[in-house]
């Protein structure tokens, strides 16, 4: 009795009773969710564009932010050092096309992965051989990012609004809708969902498969830069944030490895329900549970909706 | 791309993720006093494990430039990445022991628990210097365990002895925010006991490895929960994430304690002025004013002889490695006294370490005084009784705020007991002691 009640009964009661703790919550998973869609997005775009699961997402992040606050470190202004930063991050990206793509062409997917965990290795050590293992602080003032609270007295309590999580909020909607039109609008954008649909028909009508791919892990460069700077200032930068870009596979299987809107979706049903269902069920676990609810989320997906919410259906023929 | 493909390429990863352990470790060491350092300058503990490290590895090279070793014959320290991973800290182990190690020290819970079953055998003390199972600082149970200066449940007892001082326990909530690992949950018992003693309700905040940088569902908890003071059992990345999280939710900071490993300058630089306030305990003292400190700067530091950066010298982790160092150094002197051999095994260690005595006067002769508090040790007693003092972030710096705050011995003491004796309980061949 008392387990159902723990259940269905007292959360309910501790929402009604502290209605401003539950807005928080949602506030506080929608940043979140946010946050892990940016991820999820640097996923979804090379995976569309090649094929290719980017298991270097991860460690892409903390080596963009380490780069700027690495280059600030040496007197650059932050402003100049953000340029210099997506300057590194494009000639990553023309590297990783030009020495780990280019060469595996035509090889199984299976040995794409292995030369995207390579990536991640040889990232992992330059940046600790570059950087040093210390934590970092981000340059959130610097960059001009808001660093303030503003409070919104509500219900006899108050809600926090940090405006560095508006900002990340701002951010992230603008890049969405911008990488949304560049892709279905401009021309390099239709020769990319080209590509994705049919590599060998791309090429046959003149499209540079090299070209797109540099452009798209570019691409995802920049989303990793702009997660490690928002997941930077938040916390810090440290190789410890390579592991919350895991939490983007979760999302990606609920919103579908191919789909924009999926990761964005995704990442706000992962965001939103781990908090609550922390806030409000997580002490019928003992605590904790934001550590597994997206996987065993994505899971359920996985058993019942394989393709995710906007994934397309897998159909092979036997 | 298939599932079997990404699941293909996930296993590769996992082994390659494992690592290798350099073969050059394979080497023997005669003639020098071999003292393996288990170390983790990669991965996201990293924050902690170097300065650590450089503190262990520059005061055991400053008493080699300076004092020609110890007894006369030079150390030689070893280091092994770990990256804070207990299966490699083992391989690690297993790689080093052969070299006549004298002594480990593993700077990881978890490796501790995996290689206290192992001492025995293969005759090498683990020193888990503050950390890895309190139990062990219970001689008669663990024969080669050493917890000097003291051990967490301790270290626990006298936070809440702070807290009793500063407002009082009786009927306050405590929460307790911890490293879901063998790390963080080791202090769990000992609030499961001493709440009802001394009067007093813990509600606890698991928080995993993986989300050491994204603790807002805990916070959350915190505001619901509404606790009087929050204790900290933090490392790496996720402290400075709980003090910025802890000033995002106004919990006020200056009754928000972390413990000896949540309480470094690498934790709050990052932090900087939003985390005044906040407090830690410790047990090594802070910054270069200790002749010791200056002859390490001017022996090694200044011949470029460190992996450390010179402002980063005197730092608390710095200082922390350098004081595991100190034992690890009085410990050989001990034993070379005992046996009146100059080369000494590991079981003639686990003697010095029996006779470790660092009192207030060896301190000052090391150019130590005032840096720690006396620890004692003897056959019965692994841990020390040290005490902790408590020191405050201003915005910039630590500042010690207490002197030493003594554990609460009469009432840790037989805990300990109970728990050593429920370790060794299911383990019939395990040896323990008779001790005098």
């Amino acid at each position: 009795m008392d387990l159902l009640n723990e259940i269905f009964v007292s959360p309910f009661g501790l929402m009604f009773d502290i209605p401003d703790l539950l807005i928080q919550t949602i506030w506080e998973g929608f940043v979140s969710g946010v946050l892990y869609a940016l991820i999820a997005l640097g996923f979804v775009l090379i995976y569309k564009a090649s094929g290719v699961f980017n298991f270097a997402q991860g460690i892409m992040v903390v080596f963009a932010a380490l780069t700027l606050v690495g280059l600030y470190a040496l007197g650059i202004p932050a402003w100049l050092a953000l340029l210099l930063t997506l300057g590194v991050m494009a000639l990553l990206a023309i590297g990783v096309e030009r020495f780990v793509l280019r060469p595996l062409v035509g090889q199984n997917d299976a040995i794409l992965l292995m030369a995207t965990i390579g990536l991640t290795l040889f990232l992992k050590g330059a940046g600790e051989s570059i950087f040093g293992g210390e934590p970092k602080s981000m340059i959130t003032t610097e960059l001009g990012l808001p660093t303030g609270v503003s409070d919104w007295e509500v219900f006899g309590g108050r809600v926090s609004f940090q405006h560095l999580d508006i900002a990340a909020v701002v951010i992230a909607t603008i890049m969405v809708i911008g990488l949304a039109v560049f892709f279905s609008k401009t021309r390099i954008g239709r020769a990319l969902r080209a590509v994705a649909d049919d590599h060998q028909a791309a090429l046959s009508v003149g499209i540079s498969l090299n070209q797109i791919w540099a452009i798209v892990w570019f691409a995802a460069g920049i989303v990793a830069l702009v997660t490690g700077i928002m997941w930077g200032a938040r916390s810090d930068v440290s190789f410890a944030l390579e592991v919350i870009a895991l939490k983007a596979l979760a999302v990606l299987i609920l919103g579908g490895f191919t789909s924009i809107p999926g990761a964005i979706v995704g990442g706000l049903i992962i965001g939103i329900g781990e908090k609550v269902f922390e806030v409000y069920w997580g002490g019928l676990f003992g605590g904790g549970v934001e550590a597994w609810f997206a996987y065993v989320l994505a899971l359920i997906f996985l058993l019942f909706r394989p393709q995710g919410l906007f994934g397309e259906k897998i159909i092979e023929r036997v | 791309m298939k599932l079997k493909s990404i699941l293909l390429g996930v296993a590769a990863s996992a082994v390659l993720a494992a690592g290798t352990i350099p073969a050059a470790l394979a080497d023997g060491h005669e003639g020098e006093l071999y003292i393996p350092s288990l170390s983790y300058r990669t991965g996201p503990f990293a924050g902690g494990g170097i300065p650590f490290a450089n503190g262990f590895a520059d005061y055991l090279n400053m008493l080699n430039e300076r004092d020609g070793g110890i007894g006369g014959i030079k150390i030689k320290v070893e280091e092994c990445e770990t990256g804070y991973n207990a299966q490699k800290g083992v391989e690690c182990y297993e790689a080093t022991k052969g070299n006549g190690a004298l002594v480990y020290n593993p700077l990881s819970t978890g490796i501790t628990l995996q290689l206290i079953p192992k001492a025995p055998v293969d005759k090498i003390p683990v020193l888990s210097m503050g950390y890895g199972l309190s139990a062990a600082g219970i001689g008669e149970k663990f024969p080669y365990t050493f917890t000097y200066p003291t051990g967490y449940w301790s270290q626990m007892s006298s936070i809440l002895k702070y807290i009793d001082a500063n407002g009082g326990l009786k009927g306050k909530k405590i929460g307790f925010i911890y490293l879901d690992a063998g790390y963080g949950r080791e202090p769990i018992p000992l609030l499961e006991q001493l709440g009802p003693k001394l009067g007093f309700e813990w509600v606890g905040f698991p928080v995993a490895g993986k989300d050491m940088q994204n603790q807002g569902s805990q916070w959350l908890n915190v505001r619901k929960e509404r606790p009087d003071w929050m204790i900290m059992w933090g490392w790496g990345a996720m402290n400075a994430t709980a003090v910025k999280e802890a000033k995002k939710i106004r919990f006020p900071l200056d009754k928000f304690i972390g413990n000896w490993w949540s309480g470094a300058h690498a934790d709050l630089d990052p932090v900087g002025a939003d985390g005044k306030g906040y407090l830690a305990a410790n047990f090594s003292g802070i910054g270069t004013d200790y002749p010791a400190l200056q002859d390490v700067i001017k022996h090694v530091v200044d011949k470029g002889n460190s992996k450390s950066d010179k402002d980063k010298v005197g730092d608390v982790l710095y200082n922390r490695g350098l004081f595991n160092a100190v034992i690890v150094a009085e410990a050989i002197a001990a034993a070379q006294k005992a046996t009146g051999k100059k080369a000494i095994t590991g079981e003639d260690m686990r003697l010095g370490l029996e006779k470790f005595d660092l009192s207030n006067a060896r301190l000052k002769e090391l150019g130590l005084e005032g840096f720690t508090g006396a620890v004692k040790g003897d056959c019965a007693d692994h841990e020390g009784g040290g005490s902790v003092f408590i020191q405050q972030w201003d915005g910039n710096d630590w500042k010690r705020t207490t002197d030493l705050i003594e554990p609460m011995n009469d009432v840790v003491r037989p805990l300990l007991e109970d728990a050593a004796a429920k370790y060794v309980s299911d383990k019939p061949d395990w040896k323990g002691q008779t001790c005098g």
